[in-house]
Protein backbone atom coordinates (compact mmCIF):
# COMPACT_ATOMS: atom_id res chain seq x y z
CA UNK A 1 0.00 0.00 0.00
CA UNK A 2 3.03 2.34 0.17
CA UNK A 3 3.34 2.90 -3.36
CA UNK A 4 -0.06 3.93 -4.51
CA UNK A 5 1.84 4.90 -7.94
CA UNK A 6 1.93 1.16 -8.73
CA UNK A 7 0.06 0.47 -12.47
CA UNK A 8 -2.37 -2.35 -13.31
CA UNK A 9 -1.79 -6.56 -13.90
CA UNK A 10 -2.71 -7.37 -17.40
CA UNK A 11 -4.59 -10.74 -17.12
CA UNK A 12 -4.75 -13.56 -19.40
CA UNK A 13 -7.57 -16.27 -19.39
CA UNK A 14 -6.94 -19.92 -21.82
CA UNK A 15 -9.42 -22.54 -22.09
CA UNK A 16 -11.39 -21.65 -19.28
CA UNK A 17 -14.19 -23.84 -18.46
CA UNK A 18 -16.64 -24.55 -15.96
CA UNK A 19 -19.71 -26.83 -15.32
CA UNK A 20 -22.10 -27.25 -12.68
CA UNK A 21 -23.63 -30.53 -12.04
CA UNK A 22 -23.19 -31.14 -15.96
CA UNK A 23 -24.60 -28.12 -17.22
CA UNK A 24 -22.34 -26.09 -19.05
CA UNK A 25 -21.58 -22.59 -17.59
CA UNK A 26 -18.12 -21.46 -19.46
CA UNK A 27 -17.04 -23.13 -22.37
CA UNK A 28 -13.51 -22.35 -23.46
CA UNK A 29 -12.92 -19.18 -22.86
CA UNK A 30 -10.03 -17.25 -24.12
CA UNK A 31 -9.22 -13.72 -23.46
CA UNK A 32 -6.36 -11.19 -23.03
CA UNK A 33 -6.82 -8.19 -21.17
CA UNK A 34 -3.79 -5.54 -21.34
CA UNK A 35 -2.56 -3.93 -18.04
CA UNK A 36 -4.41 -0.73 -17.52
CA UNK A 37 -7.19 -1.39 -20.00
CA UNK A 38 -11.22 -0.76 -19.34
CA UNK A 39 -12.77 -4.40 -20.00
CA UNK A 40 -16.17 -4.35 -19.94
CA UNK A 41 -18.86 -7.38 -20.50
CA UNK A 42 -22.32 -7.63 -21.29
CA UNK A 43 -24.41 -10.65 -21.96
CA UNK A 44 -28.13 -11.55 -21.09
CA UNK A 45 -28.75 -12.92 -17.69
CA UNK A 46 -27.66 -16.10 -16.54
CA UNK A 47 -25.02 -16.33 -19.29
CA UNK A 48 -22.07 -16.79 -17.20
CA UNK A 49 -20.94 -13.19 -16.23
CA UNK A 50 -20.71 -13.39 -12.61
CA UNK A 51 -19.22 -16.97 -12.49
CA UNK A 52 -16.35 -15.87 -14.65
CA UNK A 53 -15.94 -12.84 -12.76
CA UNK A 54 -15.74 -15.44 -9.71
CA UNK A 55 -12.76 -17.07 -11.43
CA UNK A 56 -11.07 -14.23 -12.50
CA UNK A 57 -10.61 -13.49 -8.25
CA UNK A 58 -9.63 -17.59 -7.17
CA UNK A 59 -13.04 -17.82 -5.42
CA UNK A 60 -13.84 -20.71 -7.69
CA UNK A 61 -11.99 -23.32 -9.30
CA UNK A 62 -12.25 -24.06 -13.23
CA UNK A 63 -12.76 -27.69 -14.41
CA UNK A 64 -9.87 -26.69 -17.20
CA UNK A 65 -8.11 -23.99 -18.64
CA UNK A 66 -6.19 -21.06 -16.04
CA UNK A 67 -6.15 -17.37 -15.58
CA UNK A 68 -2.75 -15.41 -15.48
CA UNK A 69 -2.79 -12.70 -13.10
CA UNK A 70 0.25 -10.76 -13.66
CA UNK A 71 1.77 -14.05 -15.03
CA UNK A 72 1.01 -15.61 -12.01
CA UNK A 73 -1.79 -18.57 -11.90
CA UNK A 74 -4.72 -17.69 -9.78
CA UNK A 75 -6.31 -20.60 -7.75
CA UNK A 76 -7.81 -21.20 -4.45
CA UNK A 77 -5.10 -20.07 -2.84
CA UNK A 78 -3.83 -17.02 -4.64
CA UNK A 79 -1.11 -14.52 -3.48
CA UNK A 80 -3.42 -11.47 -2.85
CA UNK A 81 -0.68 -9.71 -1.01
CA UNK A 82 1.20 -9.53 -3.34
CA UNK A 83 -1.17 -8.35 -6.05
CA UNK A 84 -3.73 -6.26 -4.81
CA UNK A 85 -6.97 -7.14 -6.08
CA UNK A 86 -10.54 -6.13 -5.43
CA UNK A 87 -14.41 -7.24 -6.41
CA UNK A 88 -16.94 -5.48 -5.83
CA UNK A 89 -20.15 -8.11 -5.88
CA UNK A 90 -23.32 -7.87 -7.68
CA UNK A 91 -25.25 -8.40 -4.04
CA UNK A 92 -22.29 -5.97 -2.53
CA UNK A 93 -21.11 -8.65 -0.06
CA UNK A 94 -21.06 -5.90 3.09
CA UNK A 95 -20.63 -7.56 5.99
CA UNK A 96 -23.78 -7.06 8.34
CA UNK A 97 -22.54 -7.18 11.39
CA UNK A 98 -20.47 -4.40 11.04
CA UNK A 99 -21.05 -0.60 10.33
CA UNK A 100 -20.02 0.97 6.69
CA UNK A 101 -16.91 2.56 8.35
CA UNK A 102 -15.60 -0.93 9.63
CA UNK A 103 -16.62 -2.36 6.64
CA UNK A 104 -15.02 0.28 4.31
CA UNK A 105 -12.14 0.41 6.55
CA UNK A 106 -11.50 -3.47 7.41
CA UNK A 107 -8.97 -4.08 4.61
CA UNK A 108 -7.02 -1.38 6.49
CA UNK A 109 -7.73 -2.68 9.82
CA UNK A 110 -6.92 -6.41 9.47
CA UNK A 111 -3.69 -6.17 7.70
CA UNK A 112 -2.05 -3.38 9.99
CA UNK A 113 -1.39 -1.26 6.91
CA UNK A 114 -2.33 1.63 8.54
CA UNK A 115 -2.75 3.85 12.11
CA UNK A 116 -6.67 4.20 13.11
CA UNK A 117 -6.66 7.84 12.66
CA UNK A 118 -5.71 7.67 9.29
CA UNK A 119 -7.94 4.72 8.42
CA UNK A 120 -10.79 6.96 9.41
CA UNK A 121 -9.73 9.46 7.06
CA UNK A 122 -9.27 7.35 4.15
CA UNK A 123 -12.68 5.70 4.95
CA UNK A 124 -14.79 9.00 4.95
CA UNK A 125 -12.38 10.10 2.14
CA UNK A 126 -13.43 7.38 -0.09
CA UNK A 127 -17.13 6.93 1.05
CA UNK A 128 -17.44 10.97 -0.12
CA UNK A 129 -16.24 9.64 -3.81
CA UNK A 130 -19.32 7.38 -3.63
CA UNK A 131 -21.54 10.63 -2.45
CA UNK A 132 -22.02 9.17 0.54
CA UNK A 133 -21.23 11.52 4.29
CA UNK A 134 -20.04 10.85 7.38
CA UNK A 135 -23.28 10.23 8.91
CA UNK A 136 -23.73 7.28 6.81
CA UNK A 137 -20.56 5.86 8.42
CA UNK A 138 -21.90 5.36 11.55
CA UNK A 139 -24.97 2.97 10.24
CA UNK A 140 -25.48 -0.89 9.35
CA UNK A 141 -25.86 -2.18 6.57
CA UNK A 142 -29.01 -3.08 7.05
CA UNK A 143 -30.26 0.51 7.45
CA UNK A 144 -29.05 1.63 4.15
CA UNK A 145 -30.97 1.50 0.33
CA UNK A 146 -29.75 -1.21 -2.05
CA UNK A 147 -27.70 1.72 -4.09
CA UNK A 148 -26.35 2.71 -0.83
CA UNK A 149 -24.99 -0.59 -0.19
CA UNK A 150 -23.61 -1.02 -3.70
CA UNK A 151 -21.92 2.14 -3.17
CA UNK A 152 -20.25 1.23 0.19
CA UNK A 153 -19.03 -1.77 -1.30
CA UNK A 154 -17.33 0.45 -4.42
CA UNK A 155 -15.69 2.29 -1.27
CA UNK A 156 -14.30 -0.95 0.70
CA UNK A 157 -12.78 -1.49 -2.97
CA UNK A 158 -11.23 1.51 -3.08
CA UNK A 159 -10.01 1.50 -0.30
CA UNK A 160 -7.59 -1.12 -1.38
CA UNK A 161 -5.91 0.75 -4.20
CA UNK A 162 -6.66 -2.15 -6.26
CA UNK A 163 -4.37 -3.18 -10.00
CA UNK A 164 -7.30 -5.48 -10.64
CA UNK A 165 -10.89 -4.28 -9.92
CA UNK A 166 -13.48 -6.40 -10.91
CA UNK A 167 -16.99 -4.70 -10.91
CA UNK A 168 -20.29 -6.86 -10.77
CA UNK A 169 -23.10 -4.92 -12.16
CA UNK A 170 -21.61 -1.75 -10.08
CA UNK A 171 -24.64 0.79 -11.12
CA UNK A 172 -27.71 -1.73 -10.94
CA UNK A 173 -29.90 -0.36 -8.81
CA UNK A 174 -28.42 2.99 -8.84
CA UNK A 175 -29.91 6.02 -10.20
CA UNK A 176 -28.31 7.96 -13.39
CA UNK A 177 -27.04 10.59 -11.79
CA UNK A 178 -24.90 8.44 -8.84
CA UNK A 179 -24.13 5.70 -12.06
CA UNK A 180 -22.97 8.82 -13.63
CA UNK A 181 -20.36 9.29 -10.75
CA UNK A 182 -19.57 5.75 -10.80
CA UNK A 183 -18.81 5.54 -14.10
CA UNK A 184 -16.65 8.72 -13.58
CA UNK A 185 -14.97 7.40 -10.53
CA UNK A 186 -14.06 3.56 -12.76
CA UNK A 187 -12.26 6.00 -15.38
CA UNK A 188 -10.53 7.79 -12.37
CA UNK A 189 -8.99 5.44 -10.73
CA UNK A 190 -7.96 3.49 -14.14
CA UNK A 191 -6.29 6.99 -14.74
CA UNK A 192 -4.72 7.57 -10.86
CA UNK A 193 -3.60 4.47 -10.31
CA UNK A 194 -3.57 2.76 -13.96
CA UNK A 195 -5.59 -0.13 -12.11
CA UNK A 196 -6.94 -3.06 -14.71
CA UNK A 197 -10.67 -3.21 -14.38
CA UNK A 198 -13.19 -5.58 -15.61
CA UNK A 199 -16.70 -4.27 -15.59
CA UNK A 200 -20.09 -6.45 -15.98
CA UNK A 201 -22.68 -4.18 -17.02
CA UNK A 202 -26.38 -4.28 -18.61
CA UNK A 203 -25.88 -0.46 -19.05
CA UNK A 204 -25.30 0.42 -22.61
CA UNK A 205 -24.41 4.11 -22.28
CA UNK A 206 -21.93 3.83 -19.49
CA UNK A 207 -20.39 0.56 -21.01
CA UNK A 208 -19.81 2.71 -24.37
CA UNK A 209 -18.77 5.47 -22.12
CA UNK A 210 -16.20 3.55 -20.49
CA UNK A 211 -14.90 0.71 -21.53
CA UNK A 212 -11.83 0.48 -24.03
CA UNK A 213 -12.91 -2.67 -25.11
CA UNK A 214 -16.14 -4.76 -24.82
CA UNK A 215 -17.07 -8.37 -24.81
CA UNK A 216 -20.48 -9.88 -25.37
CA UNK A 217 -20.80 -13.41 -23.61
CA UNK A 218 -23.64 -15.55 -24.64
CA UNK A 219 -24.05 -18.98 -23.23
CA UNK A 220 -21.02 -19.00 -22.13
CA UNK A 221 -18.45 -18.32 -24.96
CA UNK A 222 -17.73 -14.88 -26.32
CA UNK A 223 -19.43 -13.82 -29.16
CA UNK A 224 -18.62 -10.84 -29.78
CA UNK A 225 -15.52 -8.55 -28.57
CA UNK A 226 -14.25 -4.91 -29.89
CA UNK A 227 -13.54 -1.77 -29.40
CA UNK A 228 -17.20 0.46 -28.70
CA UNK A 229 -17.23 1.35 -32.39
CA UNK A 230 -16.94 -2.04 -33.74
CA UNK A 231 -18.93 -3.49 -30.85
CA UNK A 232 -21.69 -0.87 -32.31
CA UNK A 233 -21.39 -2.12 -35.64
CA UNK A 234 -21.24 -5.88 -35.16
CA UNK A 235 -23.34 -7.78 -37.39
CA UNK A 236 -24.22 -9.98 -34.40
CA UNK A 237 -27.63 -10.43 -33.98
CA UNK A 238 -27.69 -10.65 -29.83
CA UNK A 239 -25.16 -7.36 -30.03
CA UNK A 240 -27.63 -5.47 -32.67
CA UNK A 241 -30.77 -6.59 -30.06
CA UNK A 242 -29.05 -5.65 -26.94
CA UNK A 243 -27.96 -2.27 -28.05
CA UNK A 244 -31.15 -1.47 -29.60
CA UNK A 245 -33.39 -2.59 -27.07
CA UNK A 246 -36.26 0.02 -26.70
CA UNK A 247 -39.24 -0.54 -24.84
CA UNK A 248 -42.61 -0.49 -27.57
CA UNK A 249 -46.06 -1.66 -26.51
CA UNK A 250 -46.83 -4.71 -28.65
CA UNK B 1 -20.71 -38.09 5.56
CA UNK B 2 -17.32 -39.59 5.77
CA UNK B 3 -16.38 -36.16 3.43
CA UNK B 4 -18.14 -34.11 6.09
CA UNK B 5 -16.07 -35.31 8.84
CA UNK B 6 -12.75 -35.07 6.65
CA UNK B 7 -13.94 -31.51 5.75
CA UNK B 8 -14.27 -30.88 9.82
CA UNK B 9 -11.13 -32.44 10.81
CA UNK B 10 -9.25 -30.29 8.35
CA UNK B 11 -11.31 -27.20 9.54
CA UNK B 12 -9.73 -28.12 12.74
CA UNK B 13 -6.57 -28.46 11.83
CA UNK B 14 -6.77 -24.49 9.79
CA UNK B 15 -8.51 -23.41 13.43
CA UNK B 16 -5.20 -24.82 15.35
CA UNK B 17 -3.05 -23.04 12.87
CA UNK B 18 -4.82 -20.39 12.84
CA UNK B 19 -4.01 -20.10 16.72
CA UNK B 20 -1.14 -17.87 16.89
CA UNK B 21 -3.93 -15.23 15.85
CA UNK B 22 -5.57 -15.91 18.69
CA UNK B 23 -4.21 -12.68 20.94
CA UNK B 24 -4.93 -10.43 17.87
CA UNK B 25 -8.68 -11.74 18.08
CA UNK B 26 -9.34 -10.94 21.38
CA UNK B 27 -11.69 -8.34 21.47
CA UNK B 28 -13.97 -10.77 19.12
CA UNK B 29 -13.15 -13.80 21.85
CA UNK B 30 -14.76 -11.82 24.20
CA UNK B 31 -17.42 -10.52 22.61
CA UNK B 32 -18.51 -14.03 21.56
CA UNK B 33 -17.59 -15.17 25.61
CA UNK B 34 -20.18 -12.54 26.42
CA UNK B 35 -23.14 -13.67 23.84
CA UNK B 36 -22.50 -17.48 25.12
CA UNK B 37 -22.70 -16.38 28.89
CA UNK B 38 -26.06 -13.99 27.75
CA UNK B 39 -27.88 -16.96 26.01
CA UNK B 40 -26.83 -19.62 28.41
CA UNK B 41 -26.32 -18.49 32.15
CA UNK B 42 -29.95 -18.47 33.38
CA UNK B 43 -31.05 -21.55 31.38
CA UNK B 44 -27.96 -23.28 32.81
CA UNK B 45 -29.19 -22.42 36.07
CA UNK B 46 -32.49 -23.77 35.61
CA UNK B 47 -31.42 -26.78 33.91
CA UNK B 48 -28.88 -27.56 36.73
CA UNK B 49 -31.28 -27.16 39.94
CA UNK B 50 -33.88 -29.26 38.47
CA UNK B 51 -31.22 -31.89 37.34
CA UNK B 52 -30.07 -32.01 40.84
CA UNK B 53 -33.06 -32.04 41.72
CA UNK B 54 -34.18 -35.23 40.20
CA UNK B 55 -31.37 -36.98 40.75
CA UNK B 56 -32.45 -36.43 44.44
CA UNK B 57 -35.38 -36.85 43.81
CA UNK B 58 -34.45 -40.53 42.20
CA UNK B 59 -32.03 -42.41 43.91
CA UNK B 60 -32.69 -40.97 47.78
CA UNK B 61 -35.96 -43.13 48.57
CA UNK B 62 -33.97 -46.08 47.36
CA UNK B 63 -30.77 -45.17 49.77
CA UNK B 64 -33.22 -44.50 52.28
CA UNK B 65 -35.18 -47.60 52.13
CA UNK B 66 -31.62 -49.51 52.34
CA UNK B 67 -30.22 -47.46 55.00
CA UNK B 68 -27.41 -45.80 52.78
CA UNK B 69 -28.98 -42.40 52.95
CA UNK B 70 -26.24 -40.58 54.50
CA UNK B 71 -23.94 -41.29 50.97
CA UNK B 72 -27.20 -39.58 48.74
CA UNK B 73 -24.91 -36.09 48.65
CA UNK B 74 -21.82 -38.18 47.23
CA UNK B 75 -23.77 -39.76 44.66
CA UNK B 76 -25.67 -36.75 43.40
CA UNK B 77 -22.46 -34.91 43.49
CA UNK B 78 -20.50 -37.52 41.43
CA UNK B 79 -23.17 -37.72 38.75
CA UNK B 80 -23.48 -34.16 38.44
CA UNK B 81 -19.67 -33.33 38.08
CA UNK B 82 -18.33 -36.34 35.45
CA UNK B 83 -21.86 -37.26 33.62
CA UNK B 84 -25.10 -34.85 34.00
CA UNK B 85 -23.25 -30.92 34.04
CA UNK B 86 -20.65 -31.70 31.28
CA UNK B 87 -23.52 -33.14 28.53
CA UNK B 88 -26.66 -31.35 29.31
CA UNK B 89 -24.34 -28.32 29.31
CA UNK B 90 -22.57 -29.14 25.96
CA UNK B 91 -26.16 -29.86 24.89
CA UNK B 92 -27.23 -26.57 25.50
CA UNK B 93 -24.86 -24.42 24.54
CA UNK B 94 -25.04 -26.77 21.16
CA UNK B 95 -28.98 -25.63 20.88
CA UNK B 96 -28.51 -21.68 21.92
CA UNK B 97 -24.84 -21.61 20.52
CA UNK B 98 -24.18 -23.60 18.24
CA UNK B 99 -27.59 -23.35 16.44
CA UNK B 100 -26.69 -19.45 16.89
CA UNK B 101 -23.25 -19.83 15.11
CA UNK B 102 -24.07 -21.44 12.55
CA UNK B 103 -27.21 -19.77 11.53
CA UNK B 104 -24.72 -16.38 11.30
CA UNK B 105 -22.13 -18.31 9.02
CA UNK B 106 -24.98 -19.80 7.28
CA UNK B 107 -26.06 -16.24 6.24
CA UNK B 108 -23.38 -15.08 5.55
CA UNK B 109 -22.28 -17.57 2.96
CA UNK B 110 -25.10 -17.34 1.22
CA UNK B 111 -25.09 -13.40 1.02
CA UNK B 112 -21.63 -13.58 -0.40
CA UNK B 113 -19.79 -11.90 2.76
CA UNK B 114 -17.46 -15.01 2.97
CA UNK B 115 -16.47 -14.68 -0.40
CA UNK B 116 -16.10 -10.64 0.22
CA UNK B 117 -13.97 -11.52 3.09
CA UNK B 118 -11.70 -13.72 0.66
CA UNK B 119 -11.05 -10.98 -1.82
CA UNK B 120 -10.10 -8.63 0.99
CA UNK B 121 -7.29 -11.15 1.51
CA UNK B 122 -8.77 -12.46 5.44
CA UNK B 123 -8.71 -15.50 5.99
CA UNK B 124 -12.35 -16.23 7.32
CA UNK B 125 -11.21 -19.14 9.66
CA UNK B 126 -8.95 -16.92 11.09
CA UNK B 127 -11.65 -14.15 11.06
CA UNK B 128 -15.00 -15.95 12.05
CA UNK B 129 -14.07 -19.40 13.02
CA UNK B 130 -11.37 -19.00 15.67
CA UNK B 131 -13.04 -16.57 17.61
CA UNK B 132 -16.37 -18.75 18.02
CA UNK B 133 -14.12 -22.16 19.00
CA UNK B 134 -11.70 -20.57 21.47
CA UNK B 135 -14.91 -18.30 23.31
CA UNK B 136 -17.49 -21.77 23.02
CA UNK B 137 -14.19 -24.08 24.49
CA UNK B 138 -13.75 -21.66 27.27
CA UNK B 139 -17.43 -21.07 28.49
CA UNK B 140 -18.60 -24.51 28.29
CA UNK B 141 -15.94 -25.35 31.41
CA UNK B 142 -16.76 -22.30 33.24
CA UNK B 143 -20.80 -23.09 32.92
CA UNK B 144 -20.28 -26.85 34.01
CA UNK B 145 -18.62 -25.61 37.49
CA UNK B 146 -21.59 -23.41 37.85
CA UNK B 147 -23.42 -25.90 36.78
CA UNK B 148 -22.33 -28.56 39.52
CA UNK B 149 -22.67 -25.76 42.04
CA UNK B 150 -26.22 -24.96 41.22
CA UNK B 151 -26.91 -28.91 41.29
CA UNK B 152 -25.59 -29.70 44.43
CA UNK B 153 -27.45 -26.95 45.74
CA UNK B 154 -30.78 -28.40 44.05
CA UNK B 155 -29.78 -31.81 45.02
CA UNK B 156 -29.73 -30.90 48.54
CA UNK B 157 -32.75 -29.39 48.42
CA UNK B 158 -34.85 -32.03 47.17
CA UNK B 159 -33.28 -34.24 49.81
CA UNK B 160 -34.02 -31.98 53.08
CA UNK B 161 -37.11 -31.23 51.70
CA UNK B 162 -38.70 -34.55 50.15
CA UNK B 163 -40.85 -36.40 53.29
CA UNK B 164 -39.60 -40.07 51.87
CA UNK B 165 -35.63 -38.45 51.61
CA UNK B 166 -35.55 -35.76 54.40
CA UNK B 167 -32.07 -36.15 54.76
CA UNK B 168 -29.98 -32.58 56.27
CA UNK B 169 -28.33 -30.23 54.42
CA UNK B 170 -25.71 -31.03 56.38
CA UNK B 171 -24.91 -34.60 56.03
CA UNK B 172 -25.78 -34.26 52.57
CA UNK B 173 -22.55 -31.88 52.21
CA UNK B 174 -20.72 -33.78 54.49
CA UNK B 175 -20.87 -36.85 52.13
CA UNK B 176 -20.45 -34.68 49.31
CA UNK B 177 -16.83 -33.48 51.06
CA UNK B 178 -15.48 -36.86 51.75
CA UNK B 179 -16.97 -38.33 48.20
CA UNK B 180 -15.38 -35.95 45.76
CA UNK B 181 -11.90 -35.36 44.77
CA UNK B 182 -11.43 -32.31 42.61
CA UNK B 183 -10.18 -35.13 40.27
CA UNK B 184 -13.88 -35.89 39.80
CA UNK B 185 -14.76 -32.44 38.96
CA UNK B 186 -11.29 -32.22 36.45
CA UNK B 187 -12.55 -35.13 35.58
CA UNK B 188 -15.87 -33.14 33.53
CA UNK B 189 -14.07 -30.37 32.44
CA UNK B 190 -12.23 -32.12 30.30
CA UNK B 191 -14.74 -33.92 28.66
CA UNK B 192 -16.66 -30.84 28.43
CA UNK B 193 -13.29 -28.79 26.73
CA UNK B 194 -13.81 -31.49 24.15
CA UNK B 195 -17.32 -31.94 24.03
CA UNK B 196 -17.21 -27.61 23.55
CA UNK B 197 -14.47 -28.12 20.78
CA UNK B 198 -16.64 -30.51 19.12
CA UNK B 199 -19.96 -28.24 18.95
CA UNK B 200 -17.80 -25.25 17.72
CA UNK B 201 -16.11 -27.07 14.73
CA UNK B 202 -19.23 -28.75 13.67
CA UNK B 203 -21.22 -25.73 13.66
CA UNK B 204 -18.52 -23.74 12.43
CA UNK B 205 -18.04 -26.30 9.42
CA UNK B 206 -21.91 -26.33 8.68
CA UNK B 207 -22.27 -22.52 8.83
CA UNK B 208 -19.46 -22.28 6.29
CA UNK B 209 -20.90 -25.04 3.81
CA UNK B 210 -24.44 -23.74 3.80
CA UNK B 211 -25.45 -23.49 0.21
CA UNK B 212 -29.04 -22.63 -1.26
CA UNK B 213 -30.40 -19.58 0.08
CA UNK B 214 -32.53 -18.97 3.50
CA UNK B 215 -33.92 -22.49 3.29
CA UNK B 216 -29.86 -24.39 3.15
CA UNK B 217 -29.36 -21.95 6.21
CA UNK B 218 -32.22 -23.68 8.37
CA UNK B 219 -30.96 -27.10 7.08
CA UNK B 220 -27.47 -26.12 8.22
CA UNK B 221 -29.07 -25.24 11.24
CA UNK B 222 -30.60 -28.18 11.49
CA UNK B 223 -27.55 -30.40 11.11
CA UNK B 224 -25.36 -28.30 13.13
CA UNK B 225 -27.52 -29.10 16.39
CA UNK B 226 -28.11 -32.75 15.59
CA UNK B 227 -24.72 -33.64 14.52
CA UNK B 228 -23.58 -32.03 17.61
CA UNK B 229 -25.73 -33.84 19.83
CA UNK B 230 -25.17 -37.11 18.30
CA UNK B 231 -21.38 -36.29 18.86
CA UNK B 232 -21.68 -35.52 22.04
CA UNK B 233 -23.04 -38.56 22.71
CA UNK B 234 -20.78 -40.81 21.18
CA UNK B 235 -17.91 -38.60 22.63
CA UNK B 236 -18.84 -38.77 26.00
CA UNK B 237 -18.42 -42.85 26.09
CA UNK B 238 -15.11 -42.65 24.36
CA UNK B 239 -13.63 -39.97 26.58
CA UNK B 240 -15.24 -41.60 29.58
CA UNK B 241 -13.12 -44.71 28.72
CA UNK B 242 -10.36 -43.05 28.45
CA UNK B 243 -10.40 -41.36 31.88
CA UNK B 244 -11.01 -44.31 33.68
CA UNK B 245 -7.60 -45.39 34.04
CA UNK B 246 -7.15 -41.98 35.69
CA UNK B 247 -10.09 -42.36 38.57
CA UNK B 248 -9.57 -42.91 41.87
CA UNK B 249 -7.06 -40.57 42.93
CA UNK B 250 -4.74 -39.89 39.98
CA UNK B 251 -5.87 -35.66 40.42
CA UNK B 252 -6.36 -35.97 43.76
N1 LIG C 1 -22.71 -22.28 -7.52
C1 LIG C 1 -23.46 -22.59 -8.59
N2 LIG C 1 -24.01 -23.82 -8.70
C2 LIG C 1 -24.76 -24.15 -9.77
N3 LIG C 1 -25.01 -23.33 -10.78
C3 LIG C 1 -24.51 -22.09 -10.75
C4 LIG C 1 -23.70 -21.66 -9.65
N4 LIG C 1 -23.33 -20.38 -9.88
C5 LIG C 1 -23.89 -20.04 -11.07
N5 LIG C 1 -24.59 -21.06 -11.60
C6 LIG C 1 -25.29 -21.04 -12.90
O1 LIG C 1 -24.47 -20.44 -13.84
C7 LIG C 1 -25.22 -19.67 -14.75
C8 LIG C 1 -24.57 -18.32 -14.92
O2 LIG C 1 -24.75 -17.57 -13.73
P1 LIG C 1 -24.18 -16.11 -13.54
O3 LIG C 1 -24.48 -15.72 -12.16
O4 LIG C 1 -22.78 -16.06 -13.97
O5 LIG C 1 -25.08 -15.27 -14.54
P2 LIG C 1 -24.90 -13.74 -14.92
O6 LIG C 1 -24.44 -13.69 -16.32
O7 LIG C 1 -24.06 -13.06 -13.92
O8 LIG C 1 -26.39 -13.22 -14.85
P3 LIG C 1 -26.96 -11.84 -14.25
O9 LIG C 1 -26.81 -10.83 -15.32
O10 LIG C 1 -28.39 -12.14 -13.98
O11 LIG C 1 -26.19 -11.54 -13.01
C9 LIG C 1 -26.62 -19.59 -14.21
O12 LIG C 1 -27.46 -20.34 -15.04
C10 LIG C 1 -26.55 -20.20 -12.85
O13 LIG C 1 -27.67 -21.01 -12.63
MG1 LIG D 1 -24.39 -11.78 -12.32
Amino acid sequence: MSDSRSTGIPLKVRNLRKSYDGRVVLQSMDLDIAAGEIFVLMGPSGSGKSVFLRHLIGLEAPDAGEILVGGERVGPDIDQTRHRLAMVFQSGGLLNSLTVEENVGLYLREHRLKAPEEISRIVLEKLALVRLGPSDAAKYPSELSGGMRKRVAIARALVIEPQLILYDEPTSELDPLVSLTIGREILNLNRRIGATSVVVTHHVDLAMGIADRIAFLSEGSIVALGTPEQIRSSPVPLVHQFLNAEFKEA
Amino acid sequence: MFRNIGEMVLLFVATVKALPWACRERRKIAEQLFDIGNASLFMACVLSLFIGGVLSLQSGPVLVENGIGSALGNLVAIAMCKELAPVMMSILVAGRVGSAMAAELGSMSVYQEIDALRTLAINPIRFLVLPRVIAISIAVPCLVVFSNLVGWLGGAFVAAHNDRIAVPAETFFTSLREGVDPGDVVNGLIKSFFFALCVGVICCHQGLTTQGGPRGIGRSVTKAVVNSLVLILILDYILTRLLLPFDNGFFA
